[in-house]
Protein backbone atom coordinates (compact mmCIF):
# COMPACT_ATOMS: atom_id res chain seq x y z
CA UNK A 1 0.00 0.00 0.00
CA UNK A 2 0.72 3.56 -0.41
CA UNK A 3 2.84 4.72 2.55
CA UNK A 4 1.38 7.84 4.57
CA UNK A 5 3.86 11.40 3.55
CA UNK A 6 4.30 13.77 5.67
CA UNK A 7 2.89 17.46 5.30
CA UNK A 8 4.75 20.38 5.99
CA UNK A 9 3.21 23.03 8.01
CA UNK A 10 4.30 26.36 8.02
CA UNK A 11 2.93 29.20 10.54
CA UNK A 12 5.76 31.27 10.83
CA UNK A 13 5.57 34.64 10.09
CA UNK A 14 8.99 35.32 7.96
CA UNK A 15 10.04 31.86 7.47
CA UNK A 16 11.91 30.56 4.43
CA UNK A 17 11.68 27.38 2.34
CA UNK A 18 14.11 26.64 0.49
CA UNK A 19 15.81 23.31 -1.51
CA UNK A 20 18.88 22.33 -0.60
CA UNK A 21 19.99 19.08 -2.69
CA UNK A 22 17.36 16.92 -2.23
CA UNK A 23 15.90 18.50 1.35
CA UNK A 24 13.40 21.04 1.72
CA UNK A 25 15.34 23.26 4.05
CA UNK A 26 12.97 25.46 6.63
CA UNK A 27 14.97 28.91 8.11
CA UNK A 28 13.87 31.24 10.29
CA UNK A 29 16.00 34.65 10.16
CA UNK A 30 18.79 32.91 8.12
CA UNK A 31 19.05 30.08 11.02
CA UNK A 32 18.14 26.39 9.69
CA UNK A 33 14.90 24.86 11.85
CA UNK A 34 14.37 21.78 9.63
CA UNK A 35 15.63 19.66 6.69
CA UNK A 36 13.69 17.36 5.08
CA UNK A 37 14.57 14.73 2.99
CA UNK A 38 11.97 15.84 -0.24
CA UNK A 39 11.15 12.07 -0.97
CA UNK A 40 8.89 11.79 2.27
CA UNK A 41 6.69 14.79 1.50
CA UNK A 42 3.86 14.51 0.13
CA UNK A 43 2.59 18.65 0.80
CA UNK A 44 3.88 21.35 2.22
CA UNK A 45 0.59 24.07 3.26
CA UNK A 46 2.10 27.88 4.31
CA UNK A 47 0.17 30.11 6.70
CA UNK A 48 0.53 34.04 6.08
CA UNK A 49 3.78 35.38 4.31
CA UNK A 50 5.93 32.74 3.95
CA UNK A 51 8.63 32.71 0.97
CA UNK A 52 8.90 29.54 -1.13
CA UNK A 53 11.97 29.72 -3.18
CA UNK A 54 11.58 29.49 -7.19
CA UNK A 55 14.13 26.17 -6.82
CA UNK A 56 11.87 24.35 -4.27
CA UNK A 57 8.48 25.67 -6.34
CA UNK A 58 10.15 24.20 -10.06
CA UNK A 59 11.29 20.60 -7.53
CA UNK A 60 8.09 19.83 -5.91
CA UNK A 61 6.14 20.66 -9.08
CA UNK A 62 8.03 18.43 -10.88
CA UNK A 63 7.53 15.71 -8.15
CA UNK A 64 3.81 15.96 -7.59
CA UNK A 65 4.11 17.80 -4.19
CA UNK A 66 1.61 20.15 -4.17
CA UNK A 67 2.19 23.67 -2.04
CA UNK A 68 -0.92 25.06 -0.54
CA UNK A 69 -0.68 28.62 0.59
CA UNK A 70 -3.19 30.09 3.14
CA UNK A 71 -3.38 33.37 4.61
CA UNK A 72 -2.54 34.28 8.32
CA UNK A 73 -6.16 32.81 9.17
CA UNK A 74 -6.06 29.68 7.22
CA UNK A 75 -7.93 30.77 4.25
CA UNK A 76 -7.26 29.17 1.09
CA UNK A 77 -5.08 31.03 -1.26
CA UNK A 78 -3.31 29.50 -3.76
CA UNK A 79 -1.93 26.13 -4.93
CA UNK A 80 0.80 25.31 -6.95
CA UNK A 81 0.87 22.09 -8.78
CA UNK A 82 2.56 20.80 -11.56
CA UNK A 83 1.69 19.50 -15.07
CA UNK A 84 -1.92 17.93 -14.87
CA UNK A 85 -1.58 13.96 -14.19
CA UNK A 86 -3.48 11.16 -14.42
CA UNK A 87 -5.27 9.80 -17.78
CA UNK A 88 -7.82 11.49 -20.26
CA UNK A 89 -9.48 8.44 -20.44
CA UNK A 90 -10.82 8.23 -16.60
CA UNK A 91 -11.35 12.10 -16.88
CA UNK A 92 -13.56 11.63 -19.25
CA UNK A 93 -15.19 9.08 -17.64
CA UNK A 94 -15.83 10.93 -14.42
CA UNK A 95 -17.20 13.89 -17.14
CA UNK A 96 -19.90 11.60 -17.88
CA UNK A 97 -20.77 10.33 -15.26
CA UNK A 98 -20.96 13.70 -13.42
CA UNK A 99 -24.43 14.22 -15.75
CA UNK A 100 -25.44 11.54 -14.21
CA UNK A 101 -24.67 10.49 -11.06
CA UNK A 102 -27.24 8.79 -8.77
CA UNK A 103 -25.06 5.86 -7.49
CA UNK A 104 -22.12 7.49 -6.58
CA UNK A 105 -24.34 10.29 -4.70
CA UNK A 106 -26.17 7.80 -2.93
CA UNK A 107 -23.06 6.21 -1.60
CA UNK A 108 -21.45 9.43 -0.59
CA UNK A 109 -24.91 10.31 1.21
CA UNK A 110 -24.87 6.53 2.53
CA UNK A 111 -21.52 6.90 4.17
CA UNK A 112 -21.83 10.62 5.41
CA UNK A 113 -25.17 9.83 7.18
CA UNK A 114 -23.76 6.71 8.50
CA UNK A 115 -20.56 8.35 9.53
CA UNK A 116 -22.58 11.22 11.50
CA UNK A 117 -24.60 8.41 13.66
CA UNK A 118 -21.57 6.96 14.29
CA UNK A 119 -20.53 10.26 15.63
CA UNK A 120 -23.34 10.39 17.75
CA UNK A 121 -23.71 7.06 19.09
CA UNK A 122 -19.56 7.04 19.85
CA UNK A 123 -20.60 9.80 22.39
CA UNK A 124 -23.39 7.96 23.55
CA UNK A 125 -21.25 4.94 24.36
CA UNK A 126 -18.34 6.96 25.83
CA UNK A 127 -20.66 9.10 28.35
CA UNK A 128 -24.17 8.19 27.84
CA UNK A 129 -23.56 6.83 31.21
CA UNK A 130 -23.06 10.37 32.92
CA UNK A 131 -25.69 12.16 30.63
CA UNK A 132 -29.37 13.54 31.83
CA UNK A 133 -32.18 11.69 30.82
CA UNK A 134 -33.49 14.01 28.39
CA UNK A 135 -30.19 14.98 26.73
CA UNK A 136 -29.22 11.09 25.84
CA UNK A 137 -32.96 10.85 24.64
CA UNK A 138 -32.42 13.83 22.12
CA UNK A 139 -29.11 12.09 21.20
CA UNK A 140 -30.63 8.58 20.61
CA UNK A 141 -33.66 10.11 18.83
CA UNK A 142 -31.29 11.94 16.26
CA UNK A 143 -29.08 8.72 15.77
CA UNK A 144 -32.62 7.02 14.81
CA UNK A 145 -33.95 9.21 12.77
CA UNK A 146 -30.52 9.51 10.88
CA UNK A 147 -30.79 5.56 11.01
CA UNK A 148 -34.43 6.02 9.25
CA UNK A 149 -33.07 8.54 6.33
CA UNK A 150 -30.23 6.52 5.74
CA UNK A 151 -32.89 3.37 5.36
CA UNK A 152 -35.08 5.67 3.17
CA UNK A 153 -31.62 6.33 1.17
CA UNK A 154 -30.83 3.06 0.74
CA UNK A 155 -34.16 1.43 -0.69
CA UNK A 156 -35.53 4.53 -2.59
CA UNK A 157 -34.74 4.94 -5.79
CA UNK A 158 -33.97 8.84 -5.04
CA UNK A 159 -33.27 11.35 -8.05
CA UNK A 160 -29.84 13.59 -7.14
CA UNK A 161 -32.34 16.63 -5.51
CA UNK A 162 -33.93 14.06 -3.36
CA UNK A 163 -30.55 12.97 -2.08
CA UNK A 164 -29.24 16.25 -1.40
CA UNK A 165 -32.45 16.77 0.69
CA UNK A 166 -31.72 13.68 2.51
CA UNK A 167 -28.07 14.90 3.07
CA UNK A 168 -29.30 18.39 4.91
CA UNK A 169 -32.01 16.81 7.01
CA UNK A 170 -29.63 14.97 8.59
CA UNK A 171 -27.18 17.22 8.49
CA UNK A 172 -29.95 19.35 10.50
CA UNK A 173 -30.43 16.82 13.10
CA UNK A 174 -26.87 16.01 13.72
CA UNK A 175 -25.91 19.74 14.39
CA UNK A 176 -29.14 20.24 16.40
CA UNK A 177 -27.68 17.45 18.78
CA UNK A 178 -23.86 18.51 18.49
CA UNK A 179 -24.07 20.80 21.53
CA UNK A 180 -24.74 17.21 23.70
CA UNK A 181 -21.02 16.16 22.35
CA UNK A 182 -19.84 18.70 24.28
CA UNK A 183 -18.44 18.11 27.66
CA UNK A 184 -16.45 21.50 28.44
CA UNK A 185 -17.99 23.03 30.90
CA UNK A 186 -16.91 26.59 29.08
CA UNK A 187 -19.93 28.57 27.76
CA UNK A 188 -17.72 30.00 25.18
CA UNK A 189 -17.41 26.48 23.72
CA UNK A 190 -21.09 25.82 22.95
CA UNK A 191 -22.37 25.15 19.82
CA UNK A 192 -25.62 26.87 18.84
CA UNK A 193 -25.28 25.99 15.09
CA UNK A 194 -23.35 26.04 12.65
CA UNK A 195 -21.85 29.46 10.85
CA UNK A 196 -18.96 29.81 8.67
CA UNK A 197 -17.49 32.54 6.37
CA UNK A 198 -16.89 33.83 8.60
CA UNK A 199 -17.31 31.44 11.49
CA UNK A 200 -18.93 33.08 14.78
CA UNK A 201 -18.06 31.52 17.34
CA UNK A 202 -15.01 28.93 19.02
CA UNK A 203 -16.11 25.34 17.87
CA UNK A 204 -17.65 26.72 14.29
CA UNK A 205 -13.54 28.40 14.10
CA UNK A 206 -12.21 25.16 14.79
CA UNK A 207 -14.39 23.42 12.45
CA UNK A 208 -13.90 25.63 9.56
CA UNK A 209 -10.16 25.38 10.22
CA UNK A 210 -10.39 21.49 9.78
CA UNK A 211 -12.18 21.08 7.04
CA UNK A 212 -10.10 23.48 5.30
CA UNK A 213 -6.93 20.81 6.31
CA UNK A 214 -9.11 17.88 5.18
CA UNK A 215 -10.13 19.32 1.70
CA UNK A 216 -6.61 20.27 1.09
CA UNK A 217 -5.81 16.46 1.74
CA UNK A 218 -9.21 15.17 -0.27
CA UNK A 219 -8.25 17.77 -3.69
CA UNK A 220 -4.76 16.64 -3.12
CA UNK A 221 -5.73 12.84 -3.29
CA UNK A 222 -8.36 13.32 -6.37
CA UNK A 223 -5.09 14.85 -8.28
CA UNK A 224 -2.87 11.72 -7.03
CA UNK A 225 -5.06 9.37 -8.80
CA UNK A 226 -6.05 11.15 -11.90
CA UNK A 227 -8.86 12.73 -11.14
CA UNK A 228 -10.36 16.55 -11.80
CA UNK A 229 -11.48 17.85 -8.35
CA UNK A 230 -13.71 20.54 -9.99
CA UNK A 231 -16.33 17.97 -11.02
CA UNK A 232 -18.02 16.69 -8.28
CA UNK A 233 -21.15 14.71 -8.55
CA UNK A 234 -23.11 15.52 -5.28
CA UNK A 235 -21.63 19.03 -5.32
CA UNK A 236 -22.93 21.14 -8.34
CA UNK A 237 -20.17 22.82 -10.60
CA UNK A 238 -18.89 26.07 -9.93
CA UNK A 239 -15.73 28.00 -11.11
CA UNK A 240 -12.86 27.54 -8.24
CA UNK A 241 -14.88 25.62 -6.38
CA UNK A 242 -12.29 21.85 -5.81
CA UNK A 243 -16.34 20.15 -6.00
CA UNK A 244 -14.77 16.39 -6.63
CA UNK A 245 -13.08 17.16 -3.35
CA UNK A 246 -16.02 18.61 -1.34
CA UNK A 247 -17.45 15.27 -2.56
CA UNK A 248 -15.22 12.95 -1.00
CA UNK A 249 -14.69 14.69 1.88
CA UNK A 250 -18.42 14.59 2.90
CA UNK A 251 -18.10 10.50 4.51
CA UNK A 252 -14.88 12.13 6.42
CA UNK A 253 -15.91 15.10 7.73
CA UNK A 254 -17.63 13.74 10.78
CA UNK A 255 -15.29 11.14 12.02
CA UNK A 256 -12.30 13.28 10.93
CA UNK A 257 -12.87 16.61 11.59
CA UNK A 258 -15.62 17.03 14.03
CA UNK A 259 -14.53 14.07 15.70
CA UNK A 260 -11.44 15.32 16.84
CA UNK A 261 -13.10 19.26 17.16
CA UNK A 262 -14.89 17.26 20.08
CA UNK A 263 -11.82 15.59 20.94
CA UNK A 264 -9.80 18.56 21.72
CA UNK A 265 -12.19 20.48 23.22
CA UNK A 266 -13.24 17.59 25.87
CA UNK A 267 -9.38 16.94 26.33
CA UNK A 268 -9.42 20.77 27.38
CA UNK A 269 -6.58 20.79 24.34
CA UNK A 270 -8.85 24.10 23.68
CA UNK A 271 -10.05 26.62 25.92
CA UNK A 272 -12.01 29.51 25.37
CA UNK A 273 -8.85 31.63 25.34
CA UNK A 274 -7.38 30.01 22.47
CA UNK A 275 -9.90 32.23 20.64
CA UNK A 276 -9.97 35.43 19.51
CA UNK A 277 -12.98 37.66 18.38
CA UNK A 278 -12.35 39.75 15.25
CA UNK A 279 -13.74 43.43 14.89
CA UNK A 280 -16.31 41.97 12.40
CA UNK A 281 -17.20 39.34 14.62
CA UNK A 282 -15.51 36.93 13.22
CA UNK A 283 -13.76 33.81 15.41
CA UNK A 284 -10.21 32.87 14.91
CA UNK A 285 -7.58 30.41 16.35
CA UNK A 286 -4.61 31.76 18.00
CA UNK A 287 -1.48 30.98 16.44
CA UNK A 288 -0.45 28.96 19.81
CA UNK A 289 -3.91 27.36 19.34
CA UNK A 290 -3.90 26.47 15.47
CA UNK A 291 0.02 24.76 16.36
CA UNK A 292 -2.32 22.58 18.88
CA UNK A 293 -5.06 21.73 16.03
CA UNK A 294 -2.13 20.78 13.27
CA UNK A 295 -0.23 18.60 15.65
CA UNK A 296 -3.42 16.47 16.67
CA UNK A 297 -4.32 16.16 13.15
CA UNK A 298 -1.25 14.99 11.82
CA UNK A 299 -1.47 12.61 14.84
CA UNK A 300 -4.57 11.63 14.20
CA UNK A 301 -3.80 11.00 10.68
CA UNK A 302 -1.46 8.20 11.58
CA UNK A 303 -4.10 6.31 13.69
CA UNK A 304 -4.43 3.04 11.59
CA UNK A 305 -7.87 1.58 11.18
CA UNK A 306 -9.34 -1.43 9.28
CA UNK A 307 -10.83 -0.09 5.90
CA UNK A 308 -14.18 -1.95 5.89
CA UNK A 309 -14.61 -2.55 2.16
CA UNK A 310 -10.47 -3.69 1.51
CA UNK A 311 -10.20 -5.17 4.85
CA UNK A 312 -6.65 -4.02 5.22
CA UNK A 313 -5.40 -1.87 7.54
CA UNK A 314 -4.76 1.80 6.62
CA UNK A 315 -3.83 5.19 8.59
CA UNK A 316 -6.63 7.68 8.55
CA UNK A 317 -4.64 10.02 6.22
CA UNK A 318 -4.71 7.70 3.61
CA UNK A 319 -8.43 7.36 3.78
CA UNK A 320 -8.94 10.12 1.18
CA UNK A 321 -6.80 8.19 -1.05
CA UNK A 322 -8.04 5.33 -1.23
CA UNK A 323 -11.85 6.46 -1.55
CA UNK A 324 -9.89 8.69 -4.91
CA UNK A 325 -8.84 5.71 -5.86
CA UNK A 326 -11.89 3.80 -5.36
CA UNK A 327 -13.89 6.10 -7.12
CA UNK A 328 -11.27 6.17 -10.03
CA UNK A 329 -12.10 2.05 -10.14
CA UNK A 330 -15.73 2.65 -10.02
CA UNK A 331 -15.46 5.26 -12.94
CA UNK A 332 -13.33 3.04 -15.19
CA UNK A 333 -15.99 0.54 -14.55
CA UNK A 334 -13.68 -1.86 -12.79
CA UNK A 335 -16.10 -2.22 -9.64
CA UNK A 336 -19.75 -1.86 -9.80
CA UNK A 337 -20.32 0.78 -7.23
CA UNK A 338 -18.30 3.55 -5.18
CA UNK A 339 -17.87 1.99 -1.55
CA UNK A 340 -18.15 4.56 1.13
CA UNK A 341 -16.48 4.42 3.81
CA UNK A 342 -17.40 3.55 7.64
CA UNK A 343 -16.16 4.95 10.51
CA UNK A 344 -16.59 2.55 13.26
CA UNK B 1 12.33 1.00 5.31
CA UNK B 2 14.95 2.52 8.05
CA UNK B 3 18.80 2.03 6.76
CA UNK B 4 21.62 3.18 9.22
CA UNK B 5 24.69 4.34 6.59
CA UNK B 6 27.91 4.59 8.07
CA UNK B 7 30.76 5.34 6.86
CA UNK B 8 34.45 5.87 6.94
CA UNK B 9 36.44 7.30 4.04
CA UNK B 10 40.10 7.73 3.83
CA UNK B 11 41.02 11.27 3.21
CA UNK B 12 44.55 11.30 3.72
CA UNK B 13 44.28 9.01 0.23
CA UNK B 14 44.25 11.05 -3.63
CA UNK B 15 40.96 12.65 -3.09
CA UNK B 16 39.62 11.24 -0.14
CA UNK B 17 38.24 14.81 0.95
CA UNK B 18 36.02 15.00 -2.16
CA UNK B 19 34.71 11.68 -1.99
CA UNK B 20 33.81 12.12 2.29
CA UNK B 21 32.01 15.37 0.45
CA UNK B 22 30.58 13.67 -1.68
CA UNK B 23 29.51 10.68 0.36
CA UNK B 24 27.88 12.94 3.03
CA UNK B 25 25.89 14.76 0.26
CA UNK B 26 24.08 11.59 -0.92
CA UNK B 27 23.27 10.96 2.71
CA UNK B 28 22.17 14.59 3.36
CA UNK B 29 19.69 14.12 0.15
CA UNK B 30 18.15 11.15 1.30
CA UNK B 31 18.11 11.34 5.06
CA UNK B 32 19.02 12.31 8.36
CA UNK B 33 22.77 12.67 9.96
CA UNK B 34 22.60 11.33 13.62
CA UNK B 35 26.28 11.59 14.15
CA UNK B 36 29.26 12.35 12.28
CA UNK B 37 29.14 9.77 10.02
CA UNK B 38 26.22 8.15 10.63
CA UNK B 39 22.95 8.55 8.55
CA UNK B 40 19.08 7.64 9.33
CA UNK B 41 17.81 7.23 6.23
CA UNK B 42 14.28 6.16 5.86
CA UNK B 43 13.35 5.13 1.88
CA UNK B 44 11.45 2.48 0.07
CA UNK B 45 13.68 -0.55 -1.85
CA UNK B 46 13.35 0.78 -4.95
CA UNK B 47 14.57 4.35 -3.59
CA UNK B 48 17.42 2.33 -1.38
CA UNK B 49 19.06 0.45 -4.70
CA UNK B 50 19.28 4.36 -6.44
CA UNK B 51 21.12 5.55 -2.97
CA UNK B 52 23.15 2.80 -2.79
CA UNK B 53 24.27 2.55 -6.35
CA UNK B 54 25.34 6.52 -5.95
CA UNK B 55 27.07 5.73 -2.63
CA UNK B 56 29.09 2.72 -4.30
CA UNK B 57 30.04 4.52 -7.23
CA UNK B 58 31.42 7.51 -5.23
CA UNK B 59 33.87 5.73 -3.02
CA UNK B 60 37.10 4.01 -3.51
CA UNK B 61 37.04 0.02 -1.95
CA UNK B 62 40.82 -0.35 -1.53
CA UNK B 63 40.52 3.06 1.23
CA UNK B 64 37.38 3.26 1.91
CA UNK B 65 34.09 1.21 3.50
CA UNK B 66 30.50 1.53 4.11
CA UNK B 67 27.95 -0.54 5.95
CA UNK B 68 24.70 -0.16 6.16
CA UNK B 69 22.49 -2.00 8.88
CA UNK B 70 19.20 -2.36 7.90
CA UNK B 71 15.83 -1.57 10.59
CA UNK B 72 13.18 -2.43 8.82
CA UNK B 73 9.31 -0.88 8.74
CA UNK B 74 9.23 -1.11 12.22
CA UNK B 75 12.07 0.92 13.07
CA UNK B 76 10.89 2.39 16.01
CA UNK B 77 11.33 0.19 18.98
CA UNK B 78 14.77 -0.56 17.90
CA UNK B 79 16.19 2.74 18.35
CA UNK B 80 16.93 4.62 21.52
CA UNK B 81 19.17 7.63 22.27
CA UNK B 82 20.78 8.94 24.78
CA UNK B 83 22.63 12.52 25.17
CA UNK B 84 22.60 15.71 23.00
CA UNK B 85 21.25 16.34 19.46
CA UNK B 86 18.27 13.71 19.54
CA UNK B 87 17.63 13.28 15.68
CA UNK B 88 14.06 14.44 14.82
CA UNK B 89 11.02 11.88 14.03
CA UNK B 90 10.40 13.21 10.17
CA UNK B 91 6.99 11.02 10.42
CA UNK B 92 5.52 13.34 13.30
CA UNK B 93 4.11 16.75 12.59
CA UNK B 94 6.21 18.90 10.91
CA UNK B 95 5.08 22.20 12.14
CA UNK B 96 7.48 25.05 11.46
Amino acid sequence: MKKLLNTVYVTTEGAALKKDGENLVAEIEGSEKARVPLHMVASVVTFGPIFVSPALIGTCAERGITIALMDRIGRFQARIEGPVSGNVLLRRAQYRTADDAVDVVRSIVLGKLANQRAVIRRGLRDYGDEMAAPVRDALERASDRIEMILRRVQVKDDSIDLLRGAEGEAATLYFGVFNHLIRSPDATLHWTGRSRRPPLDPMNALLSFLYTLLTHDCRSACEAVGLDPAVGFLHRDRPGRPSLALDLMEELRAPLADRLALSLVNRRQLRAGDFRQMDNGAVLLTDEARKTVLTAWQERKKEERLHPFLNEKAPFGLVPYLQAQMLARHLRGDIEAYPPWFWS
Amino acid sequence: MLVLVTYDVNTLSDGGKKRLRQVARACEDWGQRVQFSVFEIELDPAQWTKLRARLESIIDAKTDSLRYYFLGTNWERRIEHVGAKPAKDLNGPLII
